[in-house]
């Protein structure tokens, strides 16, 4: 039915089916945006957020997919700067999570502010010393970098490329690449610590403020230094799991070993630096602000010493040791325990630095407020994941997203016109499971 | 955003800031009309297309 | 405004002629037409620019005491305007004045993104879940000169910018530059009827507050009063309301401290 559309050399199951097994996904895609309008149309009482949790499950989803988005500059980085050219094999994925990843954070941000309307006066009337500030430009201008990065990807789907101004197009955003992927890995590094400078600068708030160099405090540089180590541990894992629902190989493990080591090395040096910022600020900055290390995970329903083992500990050392030996990498359980522990940590991370601030008083005469989220926050969260399942199935049936496909599956016929309009049940790969990932 | 924004100032964080923003964008955008314009011109010559 | 010196307005409260009435609270609302909502047991989500809190000294019979503590905006001064709140507001739609020390907040710039209210210690800040809704009637007893706030949107306690400006107007119709201590005052200090608040310019040393803190600008403004404090001094905020006790547990209990340090005042 759509024959002409899917890329040469590699098999795709049948549009109806391919159409059917995403109806859940659709569904509840469907939740989502009917939750995200009434946010919009009644305003933030849909929410469980109050006057003590200003920012709670949206920004911690904000700073979560854009930590794990980080794996599309940095692969983009090693790729197109570093020169690490084997790369190429998983740089299109890369792109295509970073490009959902960012687009979400942006839809969830116009969902989060009190007045979406007035959404643009952050750009408009910019307070340049707001850590704030910078990430909504930095965050803007690289969604805009990944916009470029993903289009010479659908500019290359079999159709457009007929067309000669799109190829030409395609080949020479290919060309200038390298240009773009430099401005890209520029704003990321400043909107990634920028995203750590959010809660570092909260002078009022010792469980949050850290020291730093000049305006940057060193939460900046965790920040970035962890979507750098982590973001790529994401993408491993999501093309992992597209590799379980295709039922395909679809990246040589050559590739993944490469990124997978990068990545620990990177997780290794950042869990250090982890832990001794946390030392220092345990044993100098907090109790100079007058609230002891225990303070902070003690007195109340949730959040306990529990909490900071999980992020650094499990969700650290353990992947970090696990990447950065041979075996651990180049064993596939070991591969995806490592990136699945891995996002935990980051994603632990993320939540202390945002819920966690929230919830520590300061006041002695305050406790802690707890706070668990209203379905309209769950639905508006999962509205972006569900958007993401949608892209990945539609450009891994679409486009030359994974350029080993066709080599590693290749088509048991002789010509590759005749393999498009064979049908599933026709071929070796009988039960082929519908491309979504 | 602006200088002609009111609450615009010439100092070093306004240079700094607007500086690296600005700089970024104006490479993203020669970067693009550059690839647009060359394409425009190599589908008018007629060069190959259609397969790379 | 040039050539004269900078105002920096400010608080005491006298948390021993404090009874714990809550006119001030009331007065506050009245003012500033603070919107309310038909129940307001969740406190977590009901706006009280001026809002009392009940302190225990934790102990039984017959050695239990408890302090009534009004907590309004402390107007952070910070370092140099440096204020929390200020410093982090992405649309410039909070700004800490030089000429008053009042930090104000504008609502109609402000597009609810509440970072500052993460940044403020104090709570102080106060988001506007729903759209104001005014009993039937009640809204011809608003106050003409404050602008209701809609939904969507942070507030906070002024310090009744509104009566400054009032105030300033009246001056220069008169031929004036320069206000009477009495002729700026905040609706929580007139309705307060313990006369526990004391409201004037810090930088003025004919203004009572000036006269009870003593404000020592080499520490940033730190009280020289033994009996006066402020909350969270050890954070740097440099909160222009200080509170006055002659309680020691009190003053204590304005800031954190680690179980070894001793009483009194931080540093």
């Amino acid at each position: 039915m759509d024959d002409a559309l899917i890329p040469k050399g590699v098999k795709r199951c049948p549009l109806p089916e391919f159409l059917m097994k995403l109806g859940p996904v659709v569904v509840v895609l469907i939740w989502g945006i009917v939750a995200m309008f009434m946010c919009w149309f009644k305003g933030l009482n849909q929410t469980n957020m109050n006057d003590s949790y200003g920012f709670a499950l949206w920004i911690w989803a904000d700073l979560t997919v854009i930590a794990l988005g980080g794996g599309a500059f940095f692969t983009g980085l090693l790729r197109y700067i570093i020169g690490k050219d084997k790369l190429k094999n998983i740089i299109n994925f890369a792109v295509l999570v970073g490009f959902i990843c960012y687009s979400s954070a942006l839809l969830i941000l116009a969902i989060d502010i009190g007045q979406p309307l007035r959404g643009w006066f952050i750009f408009w009337h910019a307070n340049v010393h707001s850590m704030l500030t910078e990430v909504a430009f930095c965050l803007t201008c690289y969604f805009g970098v990944l916009t470029i990065e993903y289009l010479p990807l659908v500019l290359e789907n079999r159709q457009v490329d007929q067309v000669s101004f799109f190829h030409h197009l395609s080949h020479n955003m290919h060309e200038v690449m390298p240009i773009f992927a430099a401005t890209g890995a520029f704003l990321s590094f400043f909107h990634q610590g920028s995203l750590g400078g959010v809660a570092g600068v909260l002078f009022g708030r010792p469980f949050a403020f850290r020291e730093g160099i000049l305006i940057w405090p060193w939460t900046f540089f965790l920040f970035t230094w962890s979507a750098a180590a982590y973001g790529p541990c994401f993408t491993i894992m999501l093309a992992k799991i597209t590799e379980k629902i295709t039922k395909k190989k679809l990246i040589k493990d050559d590739v993944y070993a490469l990124l997978a080591k990068i990545s620990g090395w990177m997780m290794a040096t950042y869990i250090m630096a982890k832990i001794i910022d946390t030392w220092y600020w345990a044993v100098v900055t907090a109790p100079s602000k007058g609230q002891g290390f225990m303070e902070f995970y003690s007195d109340n329903a949730f959040y306990g010493i529990w909490i900071l083992i999980l992020e650094i500990v499990v969700g650290g050392v353990i992947p970090a040791a696990i990447l950065i030996t041979r075996k651990g990498r180049s064993t596939p359980a070991l591969l995806m325990i490592a990136v699945v522990l891995a996002v935990i940590g980051v994603s632990v991370n993320r939540w202390v630095m945002v819920l966690q601030v929230m919830a520590v008083p300061v006041l002695t005469f305050e406790g802690w407020p707890m706070y668990y989220p209203s379905w309209q926050e769950v639905a508006t969260t999962l509205l972006p994941v569900a958007y993401g399942i949608l892209l990945v199935a539609f450009s891994y049936r679409y486009l030359p997203v994974f350029p080993q496909e066709a080599e590693l599956n290749p088509i048991d016929l002789e010509s590759d016109e005749t393999a498009e309009s064979v049908t599933a049940s026709e071929t070796a790969d009988a039960k082929l499971s519908p491309a979504k990932a | 955003m602006f200088p002609f924004n009111f609450e615009w100032i010439w100092d070093m964080s306004h240079m700094v800031f607007m500086g690296g923003l600005w700089f970024a964008l104006t490479i993203l955008g020669l970067g693009m009309t550059y690839c647009v314009i060359k394409a425009a011109i190599d589908a008018a010559k007629g060069k190959g297309g259609g397969h790379h | 405004m040039k050539n004269e010196q900078a105002k920096k307005y400010g608080m005491v409260i006298d948390l021993d002629k404090c009874t714990g009435c809550g006119a001030c609270m009331v007065a506050c609302m009245a003012e500033n037409n603070v919107p309310f909502k038909k129940d307001e047991t969740n406190k977590l989500d009901s706006i009280t620019w001026m809002r009392v809190f009940q302190l225990t000294n934790g102990k039984s019979f017959p050695e239990t005491d408890i302090c009534y503590i009004p907590r309004p905006c402390m107007h952070c001064e910070g370092e140099h305007g440096h204020s929390p709140c200020v410093s982090v507001c992405p649309a410039t739609a909070t700004d800490y004045s030089q000429q008053t020390g009042i930090v104000s907040q504008i609502y109609t710039r402000c597009f609810g993104c509440r970072y500052c209210m993460a940044a403020c210690p104090y709570h102080a800040r106060y988001f506007n879940w729903w759209d104001p809704v005014w009993p039937n009637g009640m809204e011809k007893y608003l106050n003409p000169n404050v602008s209701p706030r809609m939904r969507g949107v942070v507030e906070k306690c002024s310090f009744c910018f509104h009566r400054y400006q009032r105030a300033m107007e009246k001056a220069f119709l008169e031929g004036r530059r320069e206000l009477e201590e009495e002729e700026y005052q905040t609706a929580c200090t007139q309705a307060c009827p313990a006369g526990a608040i004391v409201f004037g310019d810090l930088n003025n040393e004919k203004h009572k507050i000036h006269q009870i803190v003593n404000p020592d600008p080499a520490h940033r403004g730190r009280p020289k009063n033994p009996k006066a404090f402020r909350l969270l001094e050890r954070l740097g905020t440099n909160p222009k309301v200080y509170y006055l006790s002659s309680r020691e547990w009190v003053r204590r209990a304005g800031d954190n401290y680690l179980p070894h340090e001793g009483s009194g005042k931080g540093h």
